[in-house]
């Protein structure tokens, strides 16, 4: 039997009491950091900088669909393979479309959610002084970069950037004779495969960490929720994206080595790249969502000055959303030709799916009954996060319903639903999230009524965009086209299409907002305490920012993370780690108003 | 909720997880994304067996049926290699820990290296990947998956390889002991993982 | 623009319909009522001084309800849907005696194969339109959906019909039109560049018309038939009706 139980093996030492004082060298502490926190802001640089590319990439996109054929303005820059004269080629739009959907969902959101706040907040959450693989961490960060670099570089490769979609659907992906792109499809799939090992090597991380490195008294059941919706992403990210490993490969050697997986002349099976993708894909998707939920859960508790209603519901809606996410995946390809017997499981069970997200909407929805709630930033986000994401999962029901899926599959009432849950639900929740644990990261307040503005300018015109969107869908419009107008029956409707982008060029403009606000608060926001949300949980006992170590020492915890408006405090948050009968506060009520609800 | 901790609240350790040690905890996830990663090849594969059977020959016709098992005799041989290198540290048998890892290494670089030489035949025969220069049995297809798993598998073999050099070059540096197994531990996990995924292939490829 | 849709010229297009209208309630009703409490209690919880948040951990009552009933509910849609998606998509529901066709796919157009005289695909009576696909109204036309290269969709908004054409496999795609006219056909899966103009039209015609546009074209098969067929330069495609053949270049 090998040595467990030592302290040593668990590596909870590193804590900043421990530290002898010795200055790192600039390279160590921002470029070849183990520390998880400048990790996280490493992943944060990085994801905003994709976030605003694939921000571009979509006003280019909106342009040629509300103008098509007309020169961009200062398309001019862009050479004669992509926009000659400013116009956009077709087979640019379908690289845009491409690199739109893959640099928003593996470059920008993914990092962001995963590699961001898992970095940030697991270690602080937990009570540990950093995470379980610290070297592990900075080489989940540097396979990121090359990756990144590798699926830029493809726009300028002959033939261009991929342009199969972000689904890369065989066999128009699997050969370049269909599409003229090669070199670039295979830049995209070898991206991707280095951007697997990173996102597999945080997983190892994460997962580890939460399992052995909880400091004293902080059992399961008294996580934040944030934690927990990580730990579950975390699972998910280690199943799911070996097998998108897996399918890149397959594709890959279909399109350099001769085999035929996916090409149906030497016997291969089209079907089977999408069932590969799809059973990465769908669980993808709950790995883009999951963190979400948990960060809107901190949020909206904080902002309502109430504990999370259902705190065991809502752990137990994101585990089942979890397991039931791995069977839902044919409802992608319910118009695809598989077995319609498939088609009617899969329909089952994505209609089942809806329910556990209907249970954390309605958790939330309780959580703000009865509540004091404070406006800030991160609670209007997150507020913004329900109100969008209750669209999302109902217009879910419409796709769910395999006949009327007939219809709308591949329209424009898809690209709504995954934008309502994307950026209304994800984005938003990022929103929340950098708000809130700003000063945390930067030891500044970001400015709360730029904040405001840029919620309320972000949201009203994020409606403007993707409503109108569902109505496009149900009127036949395809997705990925470089010219609805071809269409008769669309050209009547292309007033729409103006409308969308016009909106979202204002969508665009109110984002500037937030990213001067972002960067002039790194240097010039208001300084923060430890603790300017009045919150609970144990990041928010340490500094802001937290030392190398995070913790004098490991910290003990006595309650969960909710315990807001608390009768045993006479303030309204009571700190996780505050020892019990320490902040005498009012006798405790025997028959406290609620208690007879609770579980 | 205001839970009384069900147990008295010990200040000075942390919460207990699964009472498995952070590297051995690491590497248990780890593995369990290189099921995953193995059951999309293997999948694959099968799904591809189920809809063109026609296109996979019976495994003795192509391949090599004699050698490989005498190859997975090896490999199951280094892992019985590993099991002793690991008891060996556990009782502080530093001679006895090098002189396993040393066997294993062997054993497991000649299983690359009998692979490597049925490739190098099987190509010859027109056993390839490239449906277009395909010219065995069966058809292209049999080709394809065949080194896809064989392929990925010896990856992860020679991987294993560099890794237990690594090893034994720290071991015969002491860096091992009774209180410090867990790099050596951990080796061994990924070994034995390795060879599972052997025994799983050989049975599916060669013998059915 | 709305959440209506347009009229369906199929036979269980209005079915689609229906179902989507039903769900259309229910998810309106639940939009309604969650947007609704959302707001209501920003406005009435919202922060006062002096006042402390209610001290509640949840209700077992409440997450019981919450499960069930929306439980229920996706499970009667799913069942709903059950019947209605067989009976589209399951060969062994489609209706008898259809009139059939071969549809082909390929980058960027089309193509339609008419079984001919001897009623059989792959001889040589078979007669093609591009980007076109003729059929008679008020019978169930069977199309058998094959792709050339890549993945194309056939989607025919009108009739509430989309499958997906996948090379190397032969679908069988049913619909029953109820009013003659001119409908369009789009791809709905990306195929490549030219994508967006892979357009065609449905025309369906009354039975008599119809028949009679088929003899037509079988007769110019048959014996001088073959003459004729020689005669048409080349690149020029078969149009019987002689009406303007959308799709190719253009509007």
């Amino acid at each position: 039997m090998s040595a467990t139980g030592s302290m040593k093996d668990y590596r909870m030492t590193g804590y900043a009491g421990e530290h002898h004082h010795h200055e790192p060298s600039f390279l160590r502490t921002y470029i070849f950091s183990t520390d998880h926190k400048m990790i996280a802001k490493q992943f944060l640089l990085m994801s905003l900088f994709f976030l605003l590319l694939g921000g571009t990439l979509a006003a280019m996109i909106r342009w040629q669909l509300a103008f098509p054929g007309q020169p961009m303005p200062g398309g001019g820059i862009l050479p004669d393979t992509m926009a000659p004269g400013g116009i956009i080629l077709p087979e640019f739009y379908n690289a845009m479309v491409t690199m739109h959907g893959t640099f928003m969902i593996f470059f920008a959101i993914m990092p962001l959610m995963v590699g961001v706040f898992g970095n940030l907040l697991i270690p602080l959450q937990i009570g540990a002084p950093d995470m379980a693989f610290p070297r592990l961490n900075m080489l989940s960060f540097w396979l990121a970069v090359p990756a990144g670099f590798m699926m830029l570089a493809s726009f300028w490769v002959e033939g261009g950037a991929a342009g199969a979609g972000w689904t890369a659907y065989a066999p128009l992906s699997a050969s370049g004779e269909y599409t003229g792109v090669y070199l670039g499809q295979q830049l995209w799939l070898v991206s991707l495969f280095i951007l697997g090992f990173s996102s597999i090597a945080g997983a190892v991380n994460y997962i580890t960490t939460v399992i052995n490195m909880r400091a004293a008294g902080l059992t399961w059941f008294r996580l934040p929720l944030t934690v927990w919706a990580l730990f579950v992403t975390s699972i998910l990210v280690l199943l799911a994206i070996p097998i998108l490993a897996g399918a890149l490969i397959m594709l890959l050697t279909d399109q350099t080595l001769g085999t035929t997986f996916f090409l149906p002349a030497g016997g291969g099976e089209p079907l089977l790249w999408q069932h590969l993708f799809w059973f990465f894909g769908h669980p993808e998707v709950y790995i883009l969502i999951l963190p979400a939920f948990g960060i809107v859960s901190e949020v909206i508790a904080n902002g309502a000055r109430k504990p999370v209603f259902g705190y065991h519901a809502m752990v137990l809606a994101i585990i089942a959303i979890a397991f039931l996410g791995w069977i839902v995946w044919g409802h992608h390809m319910f118009m695809s030709g598989m077995n319609p017997m498939l088609g009617t499981t899969f329909m089952l069970t994505t209609m089942i799916i809806a329910v556990p997200s209907a249970i954390k909407v309605f958790n939330w929805l309780g959580t703000l009954w009865k509540g004091n709630i404070h406006f800030h930033p991160p609670l209007l986000y997150g507020v913004g996060f329900v109100s969008l994401f209750i669209v999302g999962g109902l217009s879910g029901i419409f796709m769910a319903a395999a006949p009327v899926d007939i219809q709308i599959h591949d329209t424009y009432f898809i690209v709504a639903h995954i934008h309502y849950v994307l950026f209304g639900g994800s984005l938003f929740a990022i929103f929340a999230g950098i708000s809130f644990w700003f000063p945390k990261m930067f030891g500044r307040l970001m400015n709360q009524t730029l904040n405001q503005i840029h919620f309320a300018g972000t949201f009203l015109t994020y409606n403007l965009v993707f409503f109108p969107m569902h109505g496009l869908g149900l009127e036949g419009m395809m997705r990925r086209l470089y010219d609805t107008t071809q269409y008769a029956y669309l050209a009547e409707i292309q007033f729409w299409n103006v409308f969308i982008t016009w909106s979202a060029f204002a969508l665009v403009a109110f984002q500037f907002l937030w990213a001067f606000n972002f960067l002039w608060s790194m240097w010039k926001g208001e300084k923060a305490g430890p603790n300017p949300w009045r919150a609970n949980s144990l990041e928010w006992s340490a500094p802001s920012p937290p030392p190398h170590g995070n913790f004098e020492r490991m910290p003990v915890v006595y309650r969960g993370p909710y315990e807001y408006s608390s009768p045993e405090s006479e303030e309204d948050f009571l700190l996780q780690t505050e020892p019990p009968g320490a902040r005498p506060g009012p006798a405790p009520d025997p028959e406290p108003i609620a208690h007879g609800e609770e579980a | 909720m205001n839970h009384a901790a069900a147990m008295p609240l010990d200040e000075t350790r942390p919460e207990p997880g699964f009472g498995v040690y952070n590297l051995k905890l690491g590497m248990w996830v780890f593995l369990l994304s290189e099921v995953m990663f193995f059951t999309s090849l293997i999948g694959a594969y099968v799904i591809l067996r189920f809809a063109h059977p026609e296109q996979f020959a019976a495994p003795g016709e192509v391949l090599n049926v004699p050698l490989t098992a005498i190859n997975t005799f090896i490999l199951i041989c280094s892992s019985v290699t590993m099991v002793k290198a690991f008891a060996a540290v556990e009782r502080d048998d530093q001679k006895g820990l090098q002189l396993w890892l040393l066997a294993t290494i062997v054993l497991g670089a000649t299983f690359v290296g009998v692979q490597v030489y049925e490739y190098i035949h099987l190509f010859r025969d027109g056993f390839v990947p490239d449906a277009q220069a395909y010219a065995a049995g069966g058809g292209p297809l049999y080709g394809s998956t065949f080194y896809l798993m064989t392929g990925f598998h010896g990856l992860h073999v020679s991987i294993g390889v560099l890794c237990l050099i690594f090893v034994f070059i720290k071991a015969s540096r002491g860096a091992y002991s009774p209180s410090n197994v867990g790099g050596v531990e951990i080796m061994g996990l990924y070994w034995h993982f390795v060879d599972l995924v052997w025994i799983v292939l050989f049975t599916i490829v060669y013998l059915i | 623009m709305n959440w209506l849709l347009d009229p369906s010229f199929s036979t269980f297009g209005p079915d689609i319909d229906r179902l989507y209208y039903i769900i259309l309630v229910i998810t309106g009703l639940v939009f309604v009522i969650t947007e609704g409490a959302l707001i209501w209690f920003l406005i009435r919880y919202r922060r006062k001084e002096g006042r402390k948040a209610a001290y509640v951990h949840g209700s077992v009552k409440a997450e019981v309800i919450w499960t069930t009933v929306p439980f229920v509910i996706v499970l009667a849609l799913a069942l709903m849907s059950k019947g209605l998606w067989d009976q589209i998509k399951d060969p062994a529901h489609f209706p008898d005696n259809p009139y059939e066709v071969l549809v082909t796919a390929r980058q960027f157009e089309w193509i339609t194969t008419y079984a001919g005289a001897d009623g059989e695909f792959g001889t040589d009576d078979d007669f093609t339109l591009t980007n076109r696909v003729q059929v008679p109204v008020n019978r169930p036309v069977l199309v058998h959906l094959e792709a050339e290269d890549v993945i194309h969709s056939f989607f025919v908004p009108d009739f509430r019909v989309k499958q997906d054409a996948v090379p190397g496999m032969r679908m069988p795609v049913w619909f029953e039109v109820t009013e003659p006219g001119e409908y369009t056909l789009g791809c709905a899966e990306l195929c490549g560049i030219g994508h967006y103009r892979m357009r065609g039209t449905i025309q369906v015609l009354p039975q008599a018309e119809f028949e009679a546009w088929e003899a037509e074209q079988i007769a110019l098969r048959s014996g001088t038939g073959q003459e004729n067929l020689a005669a048409r330069s080349p690149g020029e495609d078969d149009h019987g009706s002689g009406a303007d053949e959308a799709g190719r270049d253009g509007r």
